[in-house]
């Protein structure tokens, strides 16, 4: 395989994400899991795709939808797939989504909105880079207020993947999200109007967003 | 005017439905006609510039919400699924050994041809391009109920067959005043299971697109595919499914 040389990264392919998949969002909805409607913990790696609309460049403005007074931040590690359906790149991604409650139906009026995806402006080969080692830190106008630790996964990034390969085949160009952690209290960082998102990575330009909108 | 995508000589041509046969459009072979079974069809879909958006209903059809023993729904249930999962008329889709229910859905599939955003119930055919059939196979052993249905269920490798043709909206509108009125039928070995209509949808097409582009911005060549009525049976490795609705033909599939 080529090493892939990218100065501007912009996603070519179909963006998937993985739900639960950080240990403590796990543990925080385990009580529940067997309740209705879920019935039993998740077997398969729950997951979902950011459409084409979502795209946001770093530096650019994500607009709330009038009524929505915030959102959650979803920082994510996310492999970029090559010819044979392995990663060649790593990127920053925030997954950005209408606060919601349940994960019984597809999330697609929470995180399919106009703009609600920030894609980091590099990707860096994968050569480089331990997924399953590396910390996002987030921050919103400047104050940290999370640490993503990948070490903290259920599953490591290549049982995702192996996983996910039993029914599909990742084409050149999609994207899987490795997942995005909650906070102790099982929600996640916040974003209102005005504030400015940026998330960053050891070797990574920081991924960096204000949210915008007009008007409650 | 019915468009099919197909490969032949080595390379992939755009071509319309001339009195039975395929006629090429484009150079080096504008003119050509060649038979049905001389190509391997492809989803009738131009290729776009970034990932194709997919949506598909739930429970978009009173009875089959009903055979699924779910109220109808208040508002569109939808899912989303990757351009990888489309394959064409006449393709082999794979049904995994040791499968109980794995059934297939008959579906109108409507094909963006105009940017809409915030549109209009009143405005919205003006944003359509075409109809297609679909079929959005689902295998339910391996549904969960975790942001179901599940990609697992929906957005497997082969699953969702698409064509033969994009036909032209202004066709089908001028023929049966709008898409809400088609008969569709599923045919396994031969013998109607699933029979049903465009205008027992509980969210019609225009609905459906207002509601999206509320929030999301659909792109020429973004796919709606607009549910199941009843009607579903288990299909086994062999059995050759058609899925068609009136006006835009019939999509042959064989489980393999």
């Amino acid at each position: 395989m080529n090493a892939v040389h990218v100065q501007s990264y912009w996603p070519q392919g179909t963006v998937y994400g993985a739900l639960l998949n950080f240990k403590r969002e796990w543990e925080v909805w385990a009580p529940r899991m067997n309740e209705a409607p879920y019935k039993g913990g998740p077997k398969a790696p729950v997951l979902f795709i950011k459409t084409a609309n979502t795209f946001s460049p770093s530096g650019g403005a994500i607009a709330l939808p009038s009524g929505v007074q915030e959102v959650d931040i979803g920082a994510n590690l996310a492999w970029v797939m090559g010819e044979d359906a392995q990663p060649v790149a790593c990127v920053l991604m925030n997954d950005v989504s209408i606060p919601h409650e349940s994960y019984y139906r597809p999330p697609v009026k929470y995180k399919c909105i106009d703009g609600f995806l920030g894609v980091g402006s590099k990707a860096l080969e994968i050569q480089n880079l331990n997924s399953d080692a590396m910390v996002l830190r987030v921050s919103v106008n400047g104050v940290l207020v999370q640490r993503v630790d990948y070490a903290q996964t259920v599953r490591k990034s290549r049982a995702l993947l192996q996983d996910i390969a039993t029914f599909m085949t990742f084409q050149a160009g999609d994207v899987l999200m490795l997942g995005s952690d909650c906070l102790p209290g099982g929600n996640r960082p916040r974003a209102k109007r005005g504030d400015r998102v940026e998330i960053s990575a050891p070797g990574f330009e920081n991924l960096a967003n204000v949210f915008a909108g007009d008007g409650a | 005017m019915k468009h099919a995508r197909i490969a032949w000589a080595g390379a992939i041509h755009e071509a319309v439905e001339s009195e039975g046969e395929l006629l090429l459009t484009r150079s080096p072979w504008a003119g050509k006609r060649l038979k049905f079974d001389e190509v391997v069809w492809l989803p009738p879909l131009a290729p776009t510039p970034q990932a194709r958006t997919i949506l598909a209903l739930g429970l978009n059809y009173a009875d089959h919400a009903k055979e699924l023993a779910f109220k109808a729904p208040e508002e569109p249930l939808v899912f989303v699924k990757g351009e990888a999962s489309l394959i064409g008329h006449k393709a082999l889709t794979k049904r995994p050994e040791g499968v109980t229910y794995m059934h297939y859905e008959c579906e109108l599939a409507v094909v963006i041809g105009r940017t809409a955003k915030n549109v209009k119930k009143e405005n919205a055919y003006d944003h359509v391009a075409g109809y297609t059939v679909a079929n959005d196979y689902a295998i339910r052993d391996y549904l969960e109920n975790w942001y179901r249905p599940n990609l697992k269920v929906k957005n497997r490798d082969t699953c969702t067959p698409i064509g033969p043709w994009r036909v032209d909206a202004q066709d089908i509108h001028a023929q049966f005043g709008s898409p809400m009125n088609l008969a569709l039928q599923t045919i396994v070995n031969g013998k109607i299971t699933q029979s049903g209509h465009t205008r027992d949808m509980i969210f019609d097409v225009p609905t459906l697109i207002e509601y999206f582009s509320q929030f999301m911005t659909l792109q020429p060549g973004d796919l709606i595919l607009t549910g199941t009525p009843d009607g579903v049976v288990d299909c086994q490795v062999g059995d050759q499914i058609v899925t068609e609705i009136q006006g835009l033909g019939a999509l042959i599939n064989t489980l393999a």
